[in-house]
């Protein structure tokens, strides 16, 4: 999932700056996972809103954020309830799809941070770099390109030391983790192999896929 | 033909130093500490900002030693440049006369001192070896394009960390740095011989064929070794010699006499060369003085190596 981290109010009342009039919308899938753009979430912000003396003109809840059709309805009516500004709780791409569909300008409330997997509750760990041609089927279901701080493709640099990152030795150096898994189902056999470079046409942006044909 | 691949490809003994460029625009005393080297090693290996930390680019440094007639070897990290910045340096680098190179990683620009800096890393060690050797054979650029007239050809080498857990990681990467065309293959500091036997014989047994230079770190303090063992991945300073450097400093405070446990620092590091070469242990050194260039050849004279 898109993992997002709430910004300081602070920043988000630099953005909506004299606005009074201002219209939420929320998440109902990471964001609301990330306990960034949840209903929880998006009734909190309204009280605080309302506590600085502005005006909550209308909120909503969008299944998908990011899906043009699920969003599109939800936000309808925001310009016409008198809305200058509004807020998105979502992550960038759920914002950008709100700030195509109403007139008044779309603030995000939140930082998207990664793409990464939700270990247990509040715990998110980055897991995919979204690369465009994926390894991991080579790797052990490891990610070598995000979980190594050098997005290493030919094995680990020198400088793990007991097993960490020498980036951050709170992380597990991503080719030792990666070799242990492959170790368990005895297929070390797969590291010496070197892998063709890919490079990096693929992952030239902005990308779109059209499946329709 | 490089004064290095001269000898190890004869079965020489090989001898490098490496020598940092300055962070600034003054070299002198970096050209100073090379006329000194000038004639005892093979060649004078400049480093690629290492530690991440900002330093003359390394490409300038070496064309400075090739015009004060000392043989540089080009390190190259993948960490600051792109595959085309990496090629088209080392197209000047061949105007250039500069002819060995070693291909690096890098250490990340987070454990540096720009730690706002971009990290790269569109090639490792590896792509890189890859690239210059596919760019030799095709006389083709890395996006495939014929390049004007042939190839410059290089003399490759890369490194390897010998003491690291699970080795048998460090041991497949080396076999990927040779069959993408490393000859040479430069160790990080090695200060046991055991662990640096132990790792040969896995090479060995691997069957990787290429040329392995023992890296020196001649030590100055007893502090330096270990902050070394602290922080510097793959370094392990056996506990006997920092009690050595210890009591030589207690020596030469009891004496009066400064600098005893340096003194010392050189005694070792000849004494661990000599031995590497006397007894045939690996092709060659590579001794990474960190800012001592100078005692270079009081090391190499001790342990009684001279190149011919
Ligand atoms: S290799 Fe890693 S970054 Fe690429 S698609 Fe697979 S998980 Fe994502
Ligand atoms: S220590 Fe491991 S995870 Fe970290 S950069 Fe090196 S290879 Fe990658």
């Amino acid at each position: 999932m898109i993992v997002t981290k709430k910004k300081p109010i602070e920043e988000l009342m630099a953005m909506l700056g004299d606005a009074k009039k201002i219209a939420i919308i929320g998440c109902g899938s990471c964001a609301t996972a990330c306990a960034t753009g949840g209903e929880k979430e998006v009734a909190e912000l309204k009280k605080y809103l309302e506590s600085q003396g502005r005006t909550v003109v209308a909120t909503a809840m969008s299944d998908y954020c990011c899906m043009n059709l699920t969003t599109k309805g939800k936000v309808k009516g925001f310009d016409a309830a008198g809305a200058e500004a509004v807020v998105c709780m979502a992550c960038g791409d759920g914002t950008q799809v709100v700030a195509a569909n109403v007139k008044a300008p779309t603030y995000p409330a939140n930082n998207t941070m990664f793409l990464g997997e939700a270990v247990k509750f509040g715990l998110f760990e980055e897991a995919c770099h979204l690369c465009g041609n994926c390894v991991l089927g080579e790797t052990g279901g490891i990610c070598p390109i995000t979980r190594c701080a050098k997005s290493l493709v030919n094995g680990p640099c020198g400088g793990s030391k007991n097993g960490k990152c020498e980036v951050n030795p709170e992380n597990d150096c991503a080719w030792i983790a990666i070799y242990k898994r492959l170790e368990q189902q005895g297929r070390l056999d797969n590291l010496s192999k070197t892998r063709a470079d890919k490079g990096y046409e693929d992952v030239a942006y902005p990308r779109t896929i059209n499946i329709r044909g | 033909m490089s004064l290095l691949e001269k000898a190890l490809e004869s079965g020489k003994f090989g001898v490098t130093a490496e020598m940092a460029p300055p962070k600034g625009y003054d070299f002198t005393k970096q050209l100073e500490d090379a006329q000194l080297l000038s004639g005892k090693v093979h060649g004078v290996n400049v480093t690629d900002m290492q530690s991440a930390s900002l330093k003359a680019s390394s490409l300038g440094l070496c064309i400075k030693l090739k015009q004060a007639g000392v043989e540089p070897i080009l390190q190259v990290t993948g960490r600051d440049r792109s595959r085309m910045a990496i090629m088209a340096d080392m197209l000047s680098a061949a105007a250039f006369g500069i002819d060995t190179m070693l291909a690096l990683t890098g250490d990340h620009p987070v454990v540096g001192d720009c730690k706002q800096s971009k990290p790269v890393y569109d090639l490792d060690s590896v792509g890189i070896l890859n690239m210059l050797s596919t760019m030799e054979v095709t006389d083709r650029d890395c996006g495939g394009n014929e390049l004007d007239g042939s190839a410059p050809r290089f003399y490759k080498g890369a490194a390897v960390t010998p003491v690291y857990e699970p080795i048998q990681l460090q041991i497949n990467k080396l076999r990927q740095k040779v069959d993408a065309g490393a000859k040479y293959i430069q160790t990080q500091g090695v200060f046991d011989m055991e662990s640096l036997k132990r790792f040969l014989d896995l090479v060995d047994k691997a069957n990787i064929k290429c040329h392995i230079m023992a890296g020196i770190i001649p030590l100055k303090a007893a502090g330096m070794a270990k902050y070394m063992n602290a922080n510097v991945p793959g370094i392990a300073v056996p506990q006997d010699m920092i009690d050595r450097l210890e009591a030589a400093a207690a020596e030469g405070k009891e004496k009066g006499v400064k600098g005893l446990p340096m003194q010392l620092g050189i005694e070792m590091a000849a004494e661990f060369i000599a031995k590497i070469h006397d007894e045939k242990i690996c092709d060659g050194v590579h001794i990474m003085a960190i800012g001592a260039e100078k005692n270079v050849p009081t090391i190499l004279e001790k342990a009684g190596i001279t190149i011919e």
